[in-house]
């Protein structure tokens, strides 16, 4: 199949940037979205050009490092998926198809697709961890958790921090993320000692990065590769409350 | 006191300003439109009510007292739920300086995305209603204490009538979104109470806005008079 394909170039994060058209021709219906960009840039090489650059890791949807609006919608329209596992038989033969970086100005473009998501990173580093004495791996079942907070606790610990709530949210909100990363420490009994400390300190290194505030579009919810529930939000909005204004 | 201000100064901080303010103004709306219907029950009715809001707390307030202590309750939290909102706003937009070339909401309600334009609707028509019921200053033929025949002689002229249909119609979209989103942003709901939420949210917005638009409708119809 053929399609064609805006895709926003920009040579470095001081440069302006613009949308390239670019025709992909043959294209297996089997390929994925990223093996299509692959192609795309094998071409590119060939004739001396610049390759459009894109995060990509696992290409099994795990791993969180890739991510781009396609036609308006993060990670592209099949809902739970990561873009490395959209396919090009979610397209028609024959369609335009739009392409540009995750926006918010607490993830500044380094190139082309790639943008800078150090700022998840240093919202993890203010909470997103527990203080234990590393060594040998305790048993597996010395504490008992019960089987609905486990499941929980892992519904949201399958964020993969790939971004794609911050670039779907109107408002640039990364709240979805850290309640998803407050969360699933402060469902299990291992998170508990550090609980407050955690969602204050998460909460404010979110705010300091420039992240906006959350408005309950629940737009995030709908791209999240992971499909994670807007619920989390309300928990951590209790958990701060409660670590805010009790202690 | 410096815990509050750091507080505030987060962003879960101002929506939890937002959700409070807008928890007190939500119940007012209820209220309001309930103590409205005594319309129907004839002039004696509704205006002994008007009295009675005035002489609520007695004998331990004096006359109106109390209904001036609402009434500051009311202000502080319109002012602190528009101061909010516009750091809010304001914070959002820095948030995004670059947009998408297009962007359409995947499940976002009309509602949520418009609560920018409903809330100035909704203050427009706050100061448009007070002038016209409360002060009586934009009333063609004002009554002190004479609700009902403020009431009908006010929604006689149809333009008015219009803009209060209009401006409930805003307050319903606002609410329909805001009452469920306080209680998201309070932390109050989960899985097992957000159906429960959205119902009340609905339920409230259908019942404040016919409640109230019933009124001028049935004036225009002159089927009370």
């Amino acid at each position: 199949m053929d399609v064609t394909l805006h895709v926003w170039r920009q040579k470095s994060a001081a440069d302006r940037g613009r949308f390239v058209r670019y025709e992909a021709r043959n294209i297996s219906p089997d390929m994925s979205f990223l093996e299509m960009f692959d192609v795309v840039n094998e071409g590119l090489i060939a004739r001396g050009e610049d390759p459009i650059a894109f995060d990509h890791d696992c290409r099994e949807g795990i791993c969180g490092t890739c991510g781009m609006v396609i036609n308006g919608v993060a990670h592209g329209p099949r809902r739970g998926t990561t873009v490395c596992q959209l396919h090009l038989r979610s397209f028609r033969d024959g369609d335009t198809i739009t392409v540009e970086p995750w926006r918010a100005r607490p993830f500044p473009v380094i190139k082309d697709l790639v943008v800078d998501r150090g700022a998840f990173d240093r919202i993890i580093q203010a909470g997103g961890f527990i203080s234990v004495p590393t060594g040998s791996a305790p048993d597996a079942n010395a504490i008992p958790i019960p089987k609905p907070d486990a499941d929980l606790a892992m519904d949201a610990a399958s964020c993969i921090g790939c971004g794609a709530c911050v670039a779907a949210c109107p408002n640039g909100a990364a709240m979805l993320f850290t309640a998803a990363k407050v969360s699933h420490l402060g469902l299990l009994p291992q998170g508990q000692p550090e609980r407050r400390q955690r969602v204050r300190q998460m909460v404010v290194a979110m705010d300091r990065e420039g992240f906006g505030s959350c408005t309950n579009y629940a737009e995030c919810e709908a791209v999240c590769p992971k499909a994670i529930s807007i619920r989390f939000i309300a928990r951590m909005n209790r958990d701060y409350l409660k670590a805010s204004l009790m202690e | 006191m410096s815990r509050l201000f750091l507080f505030y100064r987060s962003s879960i901080g101002k929506k939890v300003v937002m959700a409070v303010t807008g928890l007190v103004l939500f119940g007012f709306v209820v209220v309001h439109m309930a103590g409205n219907l005594k319309v129907y029950q004839g002039a004696e009715k509704i205006n002994a009510y008007g009295e009675f809001l005035r002489a609520m707390g007695s004998p331990v307030f004096s006359h109106g007292q109390v209904l001036w202590i609402a009434r500051i309750v009311l202000l502080a939290s319109v002012a602190l739920h528009i101061m909010a909102a516009v750091q809010l706003i304001l914070m959002n937009r820095r948030a995004r300086p670059v947009g998408y070339t297009h962007q359409d909401p995947i499940q976002a309600t009309y509602a949520s995305r418009t609560m920018i334009w409903s809330g100035p609707v909704i203050a427009l028509f706050v100061i448009y209603h007070l002038l016209h019921f409360t002060a009586g200053t934009v009333h063609p033929s004002f009554r002190a204490g004479d609700i009902y025949h403020n009431v009908i002689a006010g929604f006689r002229v149809w333009y008015v009538s219009a803009f209060y249909i209009v401006a409930m119609v805003g307050l319903g979209f606002h609410l329909y979104h805001g009452v469920w989103s306080l209680f998201q942003t309070l932390g109050i709901n989960d899985v097992r109470v957000d159906r429960f939420f959205r119902r009340l949210a609905a339920v409230a917005t259908v019942a404040v806005v016919a409640g109230n638009i019933s009124i001028p409708v049935t004036v225009l119809l002159g089927l009370i008079s």
